[in-house]
């Protein structure tokens, strides 16, 4: 698959009016978190908004985007 | 064991064949008297076939083992005259809860679509399941069951299967055209021929436990993640008949499968879970560990692999016993009809692709619930953890959690024998896919769509208005003038007239699932497959999918040349 094709249905260009607060909120949910209560926020944070999404296209397309390099 | 069943216990008798001065030739051997042996005798005898049963053993299966049998299992049983009493001694069920440490997360109810003969589960212990099959086998004299026999040698050879079996009056042999191995998850079969399984064992020990007690929980399926009487591991509780309770314990890896299938250990964690009040008493325990796994090919030769011996599953999600039969219902027809020479042998290879590809995806299904039950890494486990405790309030993660989907019967959507769907269809009932059942009447009276279908070839006939006793009488003598005679089942719609023989569609369902408009015509195998559709029947085109649907399609004359000069 192209790289063209792979980004079809993910959105890169940027889409949050306030990124800098939307990144403060994420930043700040994990305050006073144990590494591990962390780690549980993230999971339950990626499945609400996975969910949400609902299109198996865009999750697929992320999670290759986020394992990028690791 | 309880009373008021069929007998239990059985008597090794000698056969005549042990004393023959040369092995005995027999059409068709199944090895082992388990509800997948004994189901096959049983289909293959309803043909007409003699065949020759050899169980190691002489009574049924100790424990109750299987326990949840699906509709679709039910619904090859009751083909097979023994569905009836099955579902009346059973457990007929459809709600549970799901709870997570203290609390209950959530309950639910299956709410089976109305309109099935056959409940969507029952539960019900092996012991009875083999009892009932048992009873209705030793109604056929074309069965010739014989107890304490134990298949020591084979040799699986081009022109037959020569068999050494020990018995309590020494060894003799018998030759077969064709050998069935449902010789279970210890296949003495494999192990004789030195086949191995492909796949994946989960390090993780499960304590099973049926229980006695007279106990006022309800008929729910309990599955609790991290209960407080079993800390960080899993534990299930479902009922069956005569008092009897199921109880699955998750142990870890590091339990000591010799010290926790002791009473004095057993016990105490059982009493942890039900409280110190109930009394109960232990009628089995068992240790296990779960294994998604597969022989590569389930037929080598003349001997074929079916139930266990052929694949394993965890036991979650009732895929063993219930994919077993589905096993039977699809090979049995196809021996008899090329034990009869009204098919090819490409037609046998077919149960290899159909049963293959069912058992990968039963495994898929298995190996899904095992790691959500059992999450192997810290992210597997977070997430699961997470999506516990989204379930509480967010309904879409309560369709995210896996205690084990239940057993549904493959679509052979892939298979060879199958001719491309026409267009303009919609739903479920594609070509490969296993025919659902439909409340319907004949002569006014009310009866099912699935015992009408029976298990013959058979042309489901959604009739036009115009269709007059004559008309369907010529069809019925076309069809029943092919090569291979297709049986005319026609449905009229409510309402109408529906000439003598033919069944009305009472409640408009077999419309509705079938997606019929009037002259629809389905094309069904003789284990109720769907195999070839068209909205309008052309009789060149039936001919053509009798044809594939019987191995003479072309994708099976490309692989009997490519076979050619190579050893069966």
């Amino acid at each position: 698959m192209s790289a063209q094709q792979m980004t079809a249905q993910l959105k890169s260009e940027a889409r949050l009016t306030r990124p800098d607060d939307i990144y403060q909120v994420l930043i700040d949910a994990h305050r006073d978190l144990t590494p591990e209560q962390s780690q549980a926020f993230n999971s339950r944070l990626v499945l609400l908004l996975a969910n949400h999404i609902g299109d198996d296209e865009v999750i697929a397309e992320s999670v290759e985007a986020a394992r990028k390099g690791l | 064991m309880s009373e008021g069943t069929a007998a239990t216990d059985f008597t090794y008798q000698p056969s005549p064949d042990q004393s023959a001065a040369t092995p005995v030739r027999h059409p068709v051997v199944i090895i082992g008297a388990g509800p997948v042996g004994l189901a096959a005798a049983l289909d293959l005898a309803q043909r007409g076939r003699k065949v020759v049963v050899l169980d190691d053993d002489n009574t049924v299966s100790t424990g109750s083992r299987a326990i949840c049998w699906s509709k679709r299992a039910l619904e090859i049983m009751d083909r097979l005259s023994v569905g009836d009493a099955l579902v009346e001694k059973g457990v007929t069920w459809q709600k549970g809860k799901v709870f997570f440490g203290e609390e209950q997360l959530y309950a639910f109810d299956l709410l089976p679509e109305e309109g099935h003969r056959m409940p969507a589960f029952i539960n019900l212990q092996q012991y009875h399941f083999e009892a009932f099959t048992v009873r209705e086998v030793l109604k056929h004299p074309e069965i010739d069951l014989r107890w304490n026999n134990r298949l020591v040698g084979v040799d699986n050879r081009e022109d037959g299967v020569t068999l050494t079996i020990e018995t309590p009056d020494g060894e003799y042999s018998l030759v077969a055209d064709y050998m069935l191995a449902a010789d279970g998850a210890r296949s003495a079969t494999r192990r004789l021929l030195g086949l191995d399984f492909k796949g994946q064992i989960f390090k993780d020990r499960f304590l099973i436990a049926d229980v006695i007690m007279k106990a006022d929980f309800p008929t729910e399926r309990w599955f609790w993640f991290d209960p407080p009487f079993n800390k960080g591991q899993s534990a299930l509780l479902h009922k069956q008949p005569d008092d009897v309770w199921r109880i699955d314990l998750q142990l870890g890896w590091d339990a000591d499968p010799e010290e926790e299938r002791k009473p004095e250990n057993v016990i105490p964690r059982l009493k942890a879970m039900l409280g110190n009040d109930v009394d109960f008493e232990l009628e089995w325990v068992s240790v296990y560990t779960f294994q998604c796994r597969r022989l590569e090919k389930f037929r080598h030769g003349r001997i074929f692999f079916i139930g266990d011996s052929a694949h394993q599953v965890s036991p979650f999600g009732a895929r063993g016993a219930n994919s077993g039969l589905q096993d039977i219902d699809n090979l049995a027809w196809k021996l008899d009809l090329v034990l009869d020479g009204k098919a090819p042998e490409s037609l046998l290879a077919s149960y290899h692709d159909e049963r293959a590809f069912a058992a990968d995806e039963n495994i898929l299904n298995s190996t899904r619930s095992t790691d959500f039950i059992t999450p192997k890494s810290d992210a597997s486990r977070a997430f699961r953890d997470a999506v516990l405790d989204l379930a509480r309030d967010h309904g879409f993660a309560r369709r995210l959690v896996n205690s084990g989907r239940l057993s549904l019967p493959s679509t052979y959507s892939d298979s060879g024998l199958n001719s491309p769907d026409s267009p303009g269809f919609i739903g479920a009932m594609i070509p490969g896919a296993p025919c659902v059942d439909a409340p319907v009447t004949l002569d006014g009276k009310d009866t099912w769509l699935l015992h009408h279908l029976g298990g013959d070839f058979c042309a489901l006939y959604f009739a036009r208005e115009t269709e007059t006793a004559e008309s369907l009488a010529q069809l019925r003598d076309n069809l029943a003038a092919l090569e291979m005679p297709v049986k005319l089942v026609a449905v009229f719609p409510p309402g109408t007239t529906a000439p003598a023989g033919a069944l009305t569609d009472r409640d408009h369902l077999a419309d509705a699932r079938y997606d019929s408009r009037p002259g629809t015509f389905y094309l069904i195998r003789p284990d109720q497959h769907v195999t070839a559709r068209w909205r309008q029947a052309d009789p060149q085109a039936i001919r053509g999918a009798l044809q594939r649907a019987l191995g003479k399609g072309p994708a099976s004359a490309e692989a009997d040349a490519e076979k050619e000069g190579t050893a069966a």
